[in-house]
């Protein structure tokens, strides 16, 4: 029977080591993984590194590094837990894994960076806990959306599911523009209200709902309707995503135009009885608004759900497709609408898509942009056929 | 013949129909064949013979301007009608 001792100089003679000077020359192109317990990498850790306690390893590693070729550096506090766990990851079939001698001790010592890992509370560890089990998302994701920034314009028909998911997912900060309040002909469909908001502003009653619904979630108002003249104040708050849902192409082709200029990924969608369309804009990387719909339809080709009608559940697909993407881009994963617009009709439940391609003469996104500062958005739809 | 999807906002033009076959080699040829039969779909499609610029057209899911325009060879597939829509209420 082996002592603990020979045991762990046996580990050592089949795995690779490294120092704390060799471990740190591979800071930023190896993956740092932190196997200790979570209360030792919460007092600080290699800066970039993951953390899987010793005890998850197996389980979850394959999950959080599927390429069984990339470079990994194990540390513990000491370096003993760490060449275990080496000797585990070797098993699985990781080709390019070492240990860091010393742990995070030397490492320190030496030093070299290290940060404190912003941390979960005990009951945001259990309000998240299906997004942390998702390799995905998972603690630092969670940690993304929590300090992510969501803009949404409108709190209607798309912004009540949109900004119900992603106040449910711990989005930390929604900005919500809307000027109306609640009608009880709102009520079919806007979900994040009630009937107890009826005549109250609808940025208030969200307010209310989605602070209700998660506590980690700051709500900031804004009780006007987006212009010219106040869109580069709010824009201006900084914001990773914006959600249009609004309900008229001046709206529409004003987030365009200002989302351009500030580089400001929109996730668009759009309703009318049974069909929603669904993309994404952003600047810089794919289509915008106007490569997609360079004129606005004159008004009798382009009638309001308040003309109309909608029916009440599709606002309720489309805005969660639009959470999704908008969740999709401050988590960093996946793939996005962007290049692809996405016709859904509820009528008949299918779903098509088209693609959007960049337009190199788009007057606002293209090589030689002719508009360069907000225009009279409401005249340039009303103008479109004259 | 080939298969035009109407949206919603272009159907009063065509009876309520959501879905057309049209007649032709071309795309100009199948919607011209679908506006003999409705030319109130025709005042809404075309400004001076032309694709009105607010009407996007695809084919196969790609948008006619990327190809060959009105003259694109329609090939078996399917074309579909979108104006934009605003609506997020």
């Amino acid at each position: 029977m082996a002592t603990y001792r020979e045991l762990l100089a046996e580990v050592k003679l089949r795995i690779d080591e490294v120092g704390a000077t060799a471990a740190h020359e591979r800071h930023g192109e190896a993956l740092f993984v932190d196997v200790r317990e979570r209360e030792e990498w919460e007092e600080g850790a290699v800066p970039g590194a993951v953390h899987v306690s010793r005890g998850q390893l197996e389980s979850r590693i394959e999950g959080l590094v599927p390429d069984r070729s990339r470079e990994l550096v194990l540390y513990c506090a000491g370096g003993s837990r760490s060449a275990f766990a080496t000797k585990a990851l070797q098993e699985l079939g990781y080709e390019n894994v070492v240990s860091l001698a010393g742990g995070f001790t030397d490492w320190k010592r030496n030093g070299f960076p290290i940060e404190t890992p912003r941390s979960l509370t005990p009951d945001q560890r259990r309000r998240y806990s299906r997004h942390l089990l998702i390799p995905e998302v998972g603690e630092a994701g969670q940690e993304r959306l929590l300090g992510g920034r969501v803009l949404l314009i409108g709190a209607g028909g798309l912004g009540s599911p949109a900004s119900l998911y992603l106040a449910a997912a711990g989005v930390g900060t929604l900005g919500i523009v809307d000027a109306d309040v609640v009608d009880d002909s709102n009520l079919q469909r806007q979900i994040v209200h009630s009937t107890e908001s009826l005549g109250e502003p609808k940025v208030l009653s969200a307010k209310r709902a989605l602070e209700a619904l998660n506590p980690d979630v700051v709500v900031k108002t804004y009780e006007e309707r987006l212009t010219s003249e106040n869109v580069e104040r709010i824009l201006g708050e900084g914001w990773d995503v914006i959600v249009d849902g609004a309900d008229n192409f001046p709206t529409r082709y004003l987030v365009n135009d200002a989302s351009v200029w500030h580089g400001i990924p929109v996730v668009h969608g759009s309703i009318y009885r049974f069909e929603g369309q669904v993309t994404v804009f952003n600047p810089g990387e794919g289509p915008c608004y106007r490569c997609l719909f360079p004129t606005p339809p004159p008004p009798e080709l382009a009638p309001s759900c308040a003309e109309g009608g909608v029916l009440g559940v599709l606002p309720g697909i489309v805005g969660s497709l639009q959470a999704n993407e908008a969740l999709k881009l401050v988590l960093g994963i996946g793939e996005t609408l962007q290049g692809r617009l996405l016709l859904l009709d509820a009528l008949g439940t299918t779903v098509d898509e088209v693609s959007v391609q960049r337009d190199p003469a788009c007057p606002v996104c293209g090589e030689h942009p002719t508009v360069t500062e907000y225009v009279d958005y409401v005249e340039f739809c009303a103008g479109a056929r004259a | 013949m080939t298969r035009v999807r109407i949206p919603p906002t272009l159907r009063n033009e065509v009876g309520g129909e959501r879905e057309l076959a049209g007649a032709g080699e071309t795309v100009r040829e199948v919607l011209a064949d679908i506006s003999g039969r409705y030319p109130a779909l025709e005042a809404q499609l075309f400004e001076d013979g032309d694709l009105a610029p607010f009407v996007n057209v695809y084919l196969g899911g790609e948008d006619v301007r990327t190809l060959d325009g009105l003259d694109t060879r329609v090939n078996g597939s399917s074309v579909i009608l979108l104006p934009a829509m605003a609506g997020g209420c």
